[in-house]
């Protein structure tokens, strides 16, 4: 084992996005030897590509807003299943988590008298996302990032973790490979966060990267913690649609939030059609006051189209699939009809939505100000992940903590748009703080060389073997797999399906052959993360086989409603002593009574 | 559409040559589904990096027929396809492999630019009260992707190999939104001049003419940072001013 370069410290944090960054800069800050590792260049992780903005009840353009509104509207988009202590946690503190960022150099869009703007977004009651433009993740990242490198944080990029270390029951570090020259590298750690976002990777049409191949889930699970919820994926309602080589990039629900309306080829706004018996009473029934709604009138009820996503990405599939689309399978997003109501309204959308902009018209020849956009959905976001403890992130393996998407428990069912950033930024802090303390009341642990060994054999096998499948098509079959059987509307007898499809290209990956040598080379990166993506999968397709209802980002053809008993259980996935998949159903965590009181002051 | 011949580079830091690859187009292709393409079917083992692909997160820079691009950004249908396209890795950084360089130098510099310093809270609740039209500008400078096209191009990094004096457009452009973020108090003019090399800029605009986020590098970051150099140390009525104060 002496071969391999080995680091030791307090912390490592897996994964550079918003959550990893945050966690880094609290355990840093607390005074603990932290290492980040990403496998992308720093800056560059996913949370770059938000673009609405983060929820938090400042109140700073209606004063009506306040933290229990917030916690009522989550535990409302997520059905119920939520982790009520983490909404609760994640409304009380969102406000001062944006506004420390303000300190660290983010420049958000302002008020007229000078405070941090903020917009609506589906499924908030008030206008609560502090923004700037449509590229608020980037100020994020950036000022995340900015401010860490000053912390002393040992930054190494471009590494790709391959498994976490143990000694006994508590975690003990975790193994990977540096992407440039292939080398293995161990990190001996007292904690471990992870960080790494979320497994649109398994879906063909998404708005994630290469990266997110679910990597956090599928080590936490390995090493024994817990996964929740993984069947409630979140499929974006509108992602672009056309040209082919950009399907599933995201386009911003800051669109709809600022007054861009759904159309199919009737010219129908056919979001008012369908609109959920529990949000009838906040709903707009008429595009006039769906107007007042987007420009800030305090008496108007917000629009159809800023229904919660899981429902809107399902009404563009009914319309398409019912002969209503658009030419290229989607539906129409038109914001540029605002030219009806404002003055010098192409200059307004490009203000307020510029690298929507940009993006259109450079990628798909398409000017936003002058005609609609084609628009479907995509794979955007896993609510389920690693089970954590609400109030300090740590899984049930000791040591073993999870922040942002690949933690599960706060969004439930459904994650309302907003709440992703403010989530990464709340659980991100909190699971670098409880890292932090949990790393000062350990000893280092002990390295265990033959879990080392075990991994780096594994890690080089594919190129020793001959005539095994190529990396590529394994993933693909994956996709199309996952898109096709257990994406957006899902069956039994489909979910069935994907599972022992699944179970074959287990089979494969675990005879997958890749050529070349160990530097930067892609095709053996792709083949490495192949286990993650296939055990994701698995978990999917497993907890949707088991919850027979209907409910947020799960939709069963087979059982097309909300069934109350399903509304008491989260499932719960676990790998058993024989490493197969254990799935579980587990009681929700109650709410107290005075959580109920503020759903009830809030319906 | 009709096919196309990529001439992609292939190498790393002891040599390459350009490796020629046949592949078939289809609508609003850009060159990194090109390059995917190929990695997927004809060499597995071909380095490149990339994020977003929507032009968001500045990872896939290269040298598209010699000009510097975001490949996720740069339509087929731009480019002449009766002739070969050359893709090239960035010229200015080490080769790591294929298309990927070492840019690690751009993140050792930025920890040499003074961390943002925060002046004191103007209202009760603790917080600042700032004008739209007061962060403005430094928004044009945050919205840098740090793609490092403008660092490739710039003749001072480019040509003269001036690594260690001289930080290069995208830190001028990092350095003026934290001069002008109102919420700042730190000072960086004397590090502009003495150790960022402000003054070896001769102002060609190259970066600005590469930038894919459209920043004004030349007019609206780098020319206001040289006046606050020359006013703070240059100014002939200020040295004369200080003079006499002593």
């Amino acid at each position: 084992m002496a071969s391999y370069e080995t680091f030791e410290h307090d912390v490592l944090v897996i994964g550079a996005g918003g959550a990893g960054l945050r966690a880094a800069v609290e355990a840093s800050a607390a005074g603990t030897k932290v290492c980040v590792v990403s496998k992308s260049l720093l800056g560059k992780a996913h949370t770059v590509m938000a673009e609405g903005g983060m929820a938090a009840a400042m109140a700073n353009v209606d004063d009506r807003d306040s933290w229990r509104v917030h916690f009522a509207d989550t535990m409302r988009g997520g059905q119920y299943l939520n982790n009520p202590r983490m909404a609760e946690i994640h409304a009380k503190e969102a406000p001062d988590r944006v506004r420390e960022l303000e300190a660290w150099g983010a420049l958000f869009d302002r008020t007229k008298d000078g405070r941090i703007l903020q917009r609506n977004f589906g499924g908030h009651r008030y206008p609560r996302l502090a923004h700037v433009g449509d590229r608020t993740g980037l100020e994020m990242i950036r000022t995340l990032q900015d401010h860490g490198v000053h912390q002393g944080i040992d930054f190494q990029m471009e590494i790709t973790i391959v498994t976490l270390l143990k000694d006994g029951d508590r975690i003990a570090g975790a193994m990977g490979y540096d992407r440039e020259r292939g080398r293995f590298k161990v990190y001996r750690a007292k904690a471990v966060v992870l960080a790494t976002g979320g497994i649109g990777r398994a879906y063909q049409i998404t708005s994630n990267s290469w990266e997110y191949t679910g990597d956090g889930q599928a080590l936490a699970y390995h090493a024994g913690a817990k996964l929740l919820d993984m069947e409630f994926v979140q499929f974006h309602p509108t992602g672009m649609v056309w040209p082919p080589s950009v399907k599933g990039i995201l386009v911003t629900e800051g669109v709809r939030g600022e007054g861009g309306v759904l159309r199919n080829n009737k010219g129908r706004r056919f979001m008012f059609d369908d609109i959920p018996e529990n949000y009838r009473s906040s709903t707009a029934d008429n595009e006039e006051e769906g107007w007042r709604y987007v420009t800030g009138d305090k008496s108007a009820r917000r629009p159809p189209e800023l229904l919660t996503r899981d429902h809107v990405a399902r009404c563009i599939v009914r319309e398409v699939r019912e002969g209503r689309g658009s030419p290229h399978g989607g539906v129409f997003l038109d914001i540029s009809w605002i030219k009806e109501k404002v003055q010098n309204a192409p200059e307004h959308i490009k203000k307020k939505l510029p690298s929507m902009y940009h993006q259109f018209k450079q990628l798909g020849d398409i000017d936003i100000t002058k005609e609609p956009m084609e628009v479907g959905p995509t794979t955007h976001y896993v609510m389920g992940g690693v089970r954590v403890d609400a109030d300090s992130q740590m899984s049930c393996v000791p040591g073993l903590f999870a922040a942002g998407e690949c933690a599960a428990g706060l969004h439930g069912a459904n994650r309302l748009g907003g709440n992703s950033l403010s989530d990464l930024l709340v659980f991100g802090k909190r699971a670098g703080e409880f890292a932090a303390k949990h790393a000062k009341s350990v000893s280092m642990p002990k390295l265990d060389s033959p879990q080392v060994e075990a991994a780096a054999k594994a890690a080089v096998a594919p190129f020793e073997r001959q005539g095994g499948e190529g990396p590529y098509q394994i993933q693909q079959t994956l996709q199309d797999n996952m898109q096709q059987l257990a994406g957006i509307v899902r069956r039994e007898d489909e979910m069935t399906r994907a599972l022992e499809l699944i179970a074959s290209l287990k089979a494969k990956a675990a005879n997958v052959s890749v050529y070349g040598n160990r530097e930067y080379n892609a095709g053996w990166h792709t083949a490495m993360d192949l286990d993650s993506l296939l055990t994701v999968s698995e978990a999917v397709a497993r907890a949707g086989l088991m919850r027979r209802e209907s409910r947020g980002g799960h939709f069963r053809d087979d059982f097309p409603g909300k069934d109350n008993e399903w509304g008491q259980y989260n499932i719960e996935i676990s790998k058993a002593a024989d490493g197969s998949m254990r799935v579980e159903r587990v009681p929700i965590v109650p709410m107290t009574g005075e959580h109920q009181k503020i759903v009830e002051e809030n319906k | 559409m009709a096919n196309a011949t990529f001439r992609i580079w292939r190498g790393d830091k002891s040599g390459g040559g350009y490796k020629d690859y046949p592949i078939e187009t289809s609508e609003g292709m850009v060159v990194l589904d090109a390059v995917h393409q190929i990695q997927a079917s004809q060499a597995n083992d071909l380095a490149v990096r990339w994020n977003c692909k929507a032009g968001k997160c500045g990872s896939c820079s290269a040298e598209v027929n010699g000009f510097p691009k975001l490949m996720c950004m740069t339509r087929l249908n731009t480019l002449d396809l009766t002739q070969p396209v050359t893709v090239q890795p960035m010229q200015t950084f080490p080769v790591i492999r294929d298309l990927v360089t070492d840019v690690s130098w751009n993140y050792e510099v930025k920890k040499t630019i003074q961390k943002m310093k925060t002046r004191k809270p103007d209202a009760s609740d603790g917080t600042w009260r700032v004008n739209q039209r007061d962060v403005d500008r430094p928004q044009e400078f945050r919205k840098c992707i740090e793609c490092f096209l403008c660092q490739n191009v710039c003749h001072v990094l480019r040509e003269h190999q001036m690594f260690s004096e001289f930080v290069g457009p995208r830190f001028f452009v990092y350095a003026a939104a934290l001069e002008m973020n109102p919420v700042d108090a730190a000072d960086r003019v004397a590090d502009l001049k003495d150790k960022h090399g402000i003054g070896l800029c001769n102002i060609t605009k190259c970066c600005t003419h590469v930038c894919p986020e459209e920043i004004k590098i030349t007019d609206n970051a780098i020319i206001p940072l040289k006046e606050r150099v020359v006013d703070e140390f240059f100014d002939p009525v200020r040295k004369l001013f200080k003079m006499f104060k002593g």
